[in-house]
């Protein structure tokens, strides 16, 4: 049994590789359209991410309480996140007036 | 009249061992908070304006090595699992040791990232709202690599001391649940911070 699972891991531990290479040359893809690079490094960070849940977690293997008990507050706090990006987005010029991110330019009156 | 040993028993009332039930629990409270952290990010970054260019402040190539090394760490703790399952100890002894180092090396090169950025690029935690983002969130998730590097550490030294085997590998089971949700989290952290 846990032969199978390490020649699983093998190939996860391969493929986690290979996306994280693409993504590395992804995000360099500056004649692409910037819509498109974030879409595609959020659907590659996506792609590892359940890669390492489902078989170095082993939550495939497990029983379905568990997904319930792993994916529901992921699915509650993006909620609750979106939520307060819309009250950000409609109060924007009251939240945030800050020239440079980066803080390098004078502070906003 | 000799006392009979009580039965060694494992909870399993909801059918998940109980160490491993109480670690997902665990994990489900880290997936709540780490997600509130890189939500705000998200938010916060489409809220400002002339966000800076994660390119031209961090080290990509440094960081994509160290994404590298804990996705290392990943593979070498799931052998070092399938070791113990199997009986072979010096496997997952080898196992858990690489994993210990490969997250040292992983807290070493972060600390230069650290050094270097502080240091050389002016760019700390009150460098704007950036840089309040970006070392809120890697050091909350350096914070987590500690820990796990520390009680990887513990397991390390059980495994020497013959407390795992085929018959009992929980431990290794349970802290590597927690480890991989560390790299799980780093794969996120690493998209949305560096490269996008």
């Amino acid at each position: 049994m846990s032969q199978t699972h390490e020649r699983h891991y093998g190939k996860i531990f391969l493929g986690l590789l290979a996306l994280t290479l693409l993504e590395i040359v992804v995000a360099g893809f500056h004649f692409m359209p910037k819509i498109l690079i974030v879409l595609s490094l959020i659907g590659l960070a996506i792609a590892k991410a359940l890669m390492v849940a489902m078989f170095y977690m082993h939550l495939k293997f497990e029983k379905k309480l568990l997904y319930v008990i792993a994916f529901a507050p992921l699915i509650f706090s993006i909620i609750m996140t979106q939520a307060v990006g819309f009250d950000m987005k409609r109060n924007q010029p009251q939240i945030i007036h800050q020239p440079s991110a980066l803080g390098t330019s004078q502070p906003a009156h | 009249m000799s006392q009979t040993p009580a039965p060694v028993s494992v909870y399993e009332n909801v059918g998940i061992e109980s160490r491993k039930l109480g670690m997902w629990l665990f994990l489900a409270s880290e997936v709540m908070f780490f997600t509130g952290v890189i939500g705000a990010y998200i938010v916060l970054r489409q809220t400002v304006p002339d966000w800076p260019n994660p390119a031209d402040v961090l080290n990509i190539p440094l960081t994509g090595f160290n994404t590298f090394l804990l996705i290392c760490s990943s593979a070498t703790l799931v052998k070092g699992l399938a070791s113990a399952q199997d009986g072979d100890k010096e496997g997952m002894q080898v196992g858990l040791f690489l994993t210990v180092l490969l997250g040292a090396l992983f807290l070493a090169i972060q600390a230069h990232e650290y050094d270097e950025l502080i240091h050389h690029k002016q760019f700390n935690p009150g460098s704007g709202i950036f840089g309040a983002c970006f070392f809120t969130m890697t050091g909350f998730h350096g914070m987590h690599v500690l820990g796990g590097v520390i009680c990887l550490f513990f397991v390390f030294i059980k495994s020497l001391k013959g407390a795992y085997g085929p018959a009992e590998y929980r431990g290794i089971e349970v802290i590597g649940l927690y480890w991989h949700f560390v790299d799980l989290v780093w794969i996120i952290l690493f998209t949305i911070v560096y490269l996008i």
